[in-house]
């Protein structure tokens, strides 16, 4: 019967109890940030509610094979987008059939045409013609791939780098994705002004 | 004024919009907007367009009853705490 080793083990439990604990605490410092860029990843409320909640129970149990000092956000995030993908619920959407052509100012150049007053030139008057549930829809509406890499940009304010590493795809194609996306988003808030109809 | 489309600056201008030019490339975009009214009026918008989504996306908090249901989650081992 050695004396030593039941002590060595316990210090080792007990240090591991301390670092699980440390990254809990850490992981759910984070959860209004990643919330964020979850509530847009997923298609609902709702599923971005259940979409956390799995993250974290999945997180806090391989919590060991997150590498110190990395950072955690993307890290639960790649967690996150990971399982939205094996779940299957994101539904692939059809591509758009409309021209992808159209200059990027033709939101802007909507939003001048039909502002009526004096707001022409002043961007964030004009933007606020954009109702939340218009963005919200027109996100919401994107082919998941490309509304992925927006949110993550844009929202989760992650590199082209970080979103490519969460993504598992090459930088290349968050650069090509989020060109697209960013048009795509445009021209769909440009038509959800009318004026055409 | 130019105001032609100038559709090849549009790329530059992302990755600085984006921040992800190195401090020359950066300057080079820089000095491209002091010279190209298209592209600054662009610029602008793209700026302002962004801020605004974030702050219209960014809106809703997570509920009090998630953080909840996230904190419930974690293992209740305390240090010292042996099986
Ligand atoms: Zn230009």
């Amino acid at each position: 019967m050695s004396e030593q080793a039941p002590d060595t083990v316990g210090r080792g439990l007990a240090e591991d109890a301390r670092n699980r604990v440390r990254f809990e605490e850490e992981a759910l410092s984070h959860a209004d940030q990643v919330y964020q860029v979850a509530r847009h990843l997923a298609g609902s409320k709702e599923e971005a509610e259940e979409l956390m909640q799995e993250t974290y129970a999945r997180a806090f149990r391989s919590w060991r094979s997150y590498t110190k000092g990395t950072n955690i956000r993307a890290w639960l995030l790649r967690i996150l987008t990971n399982i939205n993908i094996d779940q299957g619920r994101r539904k692939q959407r059809r591509p758009p059939e409309r021209s992808l052509e159209e200059g990027d100012y033709s939101l802007y150049d909507r939003l001048e045409q039909t502002s009526g007053d004096g707001s022409a030139g002043d961007e964030e008057r004009l933007l606020q013609r954009l109702s939340q549930s218009d963005i919200v829809d027109a996100l919401a509406a994107l082919p998941h791939d490309f509304r992925d890499v927006l949110v993550l940009v844009d929202l989760g304010e992650f590199s082209y780098q970080e979103t490519a590493q969460i993504l598992s795809v090459p930088i290349g194609t968050v650069m090509s994705r989020l060109h697209r996306a960013r048009r795509l988003l445009k021209q769909s808030l440009a038509s959800s002004l009318g004026g055409e109809r | 004024m130019n105001e032609a489309p100038c559709p090849k600056c549009e790329s530059l201008l992302q990755l600085y919009l984006d921040g992800e030019l190195n401090e020359s490339e950066a300057r080079e975009a820089e000095a491209h907007l002091d010279g190209c009214g298209y592209c600054r009026r662009q610029y602008r918008f793209e700026r302002a367009f962004r801020a605004y989504l974030r702050k219209t996306l960014c809106e809703e908090p997570m509920s009090a009853e998630l953080k909840v249901k996230l904190t419930a989650l974690r293992s209740d081992a305390s240090p010292g705490d042996c099986l």
